[in-house]
């Protein structure tokens, strides 16, 4: 709502390029209150004052998730978005950062933004994941590493072999957490997987950009991956990760899988595979987000869907949801969440006095069935 | 708009993220004043109330951390904090607040140079952040000229609009 009051004052009759602006709705939806529904109501009056050709509205789903799936974001690319989470598109080889309202009420009129050029921190993860370790554990790991502001200002590029070896969905995962660490963008160098994933999805012709031989870095950091073990991030910060068995034990009170981070298909198949044939324990709500509505379809034509249900989680449409504090599971004082997202701040996903721990799809699933924070390895 | 500004010093810490500045259940509402009644309220519940129009945030490391919500600088900006001096700032908040004319000035130092309560003035041209109550002056950074504008102009959308109506 912002960027459309905003826009408004430049009593501008157009917007720079309509074709190149994607519009849709996440927050909020749908709208759990009125002051929700008035938001909602100005951006679909903003869209179609500016004849905005790309316009999802609420159908779609999480736009981190939803712009790459819809062949929005190509190999190359320059994408600037209106969310802090926008980094995550740096996993098909893009340059992608996030800004506040004005900044793109400056991009909608003029086309145009200042940037500083980053210098770049390289992250060489070797070795093999053990099982139920995933790409949250890796980020989750890194951040822990530099600290909340490691990568500030910095381009985060993630390479080596254990990333050439990571799916789509878990290189997403790494490149959408980077702005935790103050990145302003997460990177990976298109290989030949991105350019399978983008093939039935991009219709445009695009130019990826690969690295120079002589790249110059500002430091090149090695991580281990073999030895790696599930993280959580303990609040009220996503550096405070810890290995899982540091923290087992810790009663919970809600499950949280979803969001822009970890709502992926890989992500539902891992908390599906743990919770098959198993209950979500007696005193603990879990609620999954499938992040799109394509990931939605595809995880009901899997079965997964069912097996959430019978677990007892309760599956939410597409939506940003508890992530943001919205609705669909805010916290009350004195509770404990347990969550595939991406922040553990005070007060992020309901009271202030509620805690938040970070962790995988597959650590969240382990500990909604067992009750308290549990090694989902014990599940694999 | 003075490139000096003076005011009462409201302490805060390292990393205060857009969350803690403004939690996201308040983004929808519609009052600009109710929203910026709940500034800061996570850590310091009194800190809304008490603001004078003029005092300044003067905090540690990574302020403004988290998400993209501009609403953060502007709940600030609309309760009268004239500037936000820390140790250093997250990027997108930075961005934001000069956008909207809100000066941000990093300062090393300042986090031991400068107590709650204190009076403190930042020359915003001339790289200085003078801690009146202590007589200690501390060296901050000056914005490059054409963000400067945007502060002098009284934020971005002003500065853009001056330019439209010079080019049309």
């Amino acid at each position: 709502m912002r960027i459309a009051d905003i826009y408004e004052e430049l009593e501008l009759d157009r917007v720079w390029d309509p074709k190149r602006v994607v519009a849709l709705i996440d927050h909020w939806v749908p709208a759990p209150s009125i002051d929700a529904a008035i938001v909602h109501a100005t951006c679909r009056r903003f869209v179609e004052k500016y004849g905005i050709e790309n316009w999802l509205d609420m159908r779609e789903g999480i736009c981190h998730v939803v712009l790459p799936e819809k062949g929005f974001v190509k190999p190359g690319d320059l994408v600037v978005g209106s969310d802090s989470h926008t980094t995550t598109y740096g996993a098909l080889g893009a340059f992608a950062t996030g800004m506040g309202a004005t900044d793109m009420a400056i991009v909608l009129a003029t086309g145009e933004i200042w940037f500083k050029v980053p210098s770049t921190i390289r992250f060489n993860v070797e070795g093999k994941l053990q099982p139920m370790v995933m790409g949250k554990d890796i980020i989750l790991h890194i951040i822990s590493e530099i600290g909340v502001e490691g990568a500030s200002y910095k381009t985060m590029e993630f390479a080596g072999g254990t990333i050439k070896k990571l799916s789509m969905d878990a290189r997403f995962t790494l490149c959408n957490m980077a702005i935790e660490a103050g990145g302003k963008t997460g990177i990976i160098e298109p290989d030949e997987k991105t350019l399978e994933w983008i093939k039935e999805r991009v219709k445009q012709p695009f130019k990826p950009v690969f690295n120079d031989p002589d790249a110059e870095y500002e430091e090149v950091i090695d991580v281990d991956a073999a030895g790696l073990e599930p993280q959580v991030a303990k609040p009220p910060s996503p550096e405070n990760s810890v290995p899982v068995s540091e923290v087992e034990g810790i009663k919970i009170d809600q499950a949280f899988i979803g969001s822009c981070t970890n709502g992926r298909l890989e992500d539902l198949r891992v908390a599906a595979k743990i919770l098959n044939g198993r209950e979500v324990a007696k005193m603990v709500r879990a609620i999954v987000i499938p992040a799109s509505k394509e990931i939605y379809m595809k995880a009901m034509r899997e079965g997964l869907i069912e097996t959430f249900l019978k677990a007892g989680c309760v599956v939410c449409n597409s939506t940003c949801g508890p992530c943001i504090g919205a609705h669909l599971g805010l916290l009350a004082p004195g509770e404990v969440c347990i969550s595939s997202s991406n922040r553990n701040f005070v007060g992020r996903m309901g009271s202030k006095d509620a805690k938040i721990y970070l962790a995988s799809p597959a650590t969240v699933a382990a500990s909604a069935v067992t009750g308290e924070i549990t090694d989902p390895r014990r599940f694999a | 708009m003075a490139m000096k500004v003076r005011g009462r010093a409201w302490k805060f810490g390292d990393n205060i993220d857009t969350d803690v500045v403004i939690p996201g259940r308040y983004l929808t509402l519609r009052d600009p004043d109710e929203m910026a009644s709940h500034a800061m309220e996570v850590v310091r519940p009194d800190f809304a109330r008490m603001v004078k129009a003029g005092d300044l945030v003067v905090a540690g490391r990574n302020f403004g951390c988290g998400s993209s919500r501009e609403e953060a600088a502007f709940v600030l900006k609309r309760l009268g904090v004239s500037a936000v001096v820390a140790e250093s700032f997250a990027r997108i908040f930075f961005r934001n607040a000069i956008n909207l004319g809100l000066p941000v000035v990093e300062c090393k130092g300042v986090s031991e140079a400068v107590n709650d309560g204190d009076e403190v003035e930042v020359d915003l041209e001339g790289g200085v952040v003078r801690n009146v109550t202590k007589g200690v002056e501390l060296k901050c950074t000056v914005l490059p000229d054409f963000l400067m504008d945007f502060v002098r102009s009284g934020g971005a959308i002003e500065a853009l609009k001056r330019k439209l109506k010079a080019q049309a």
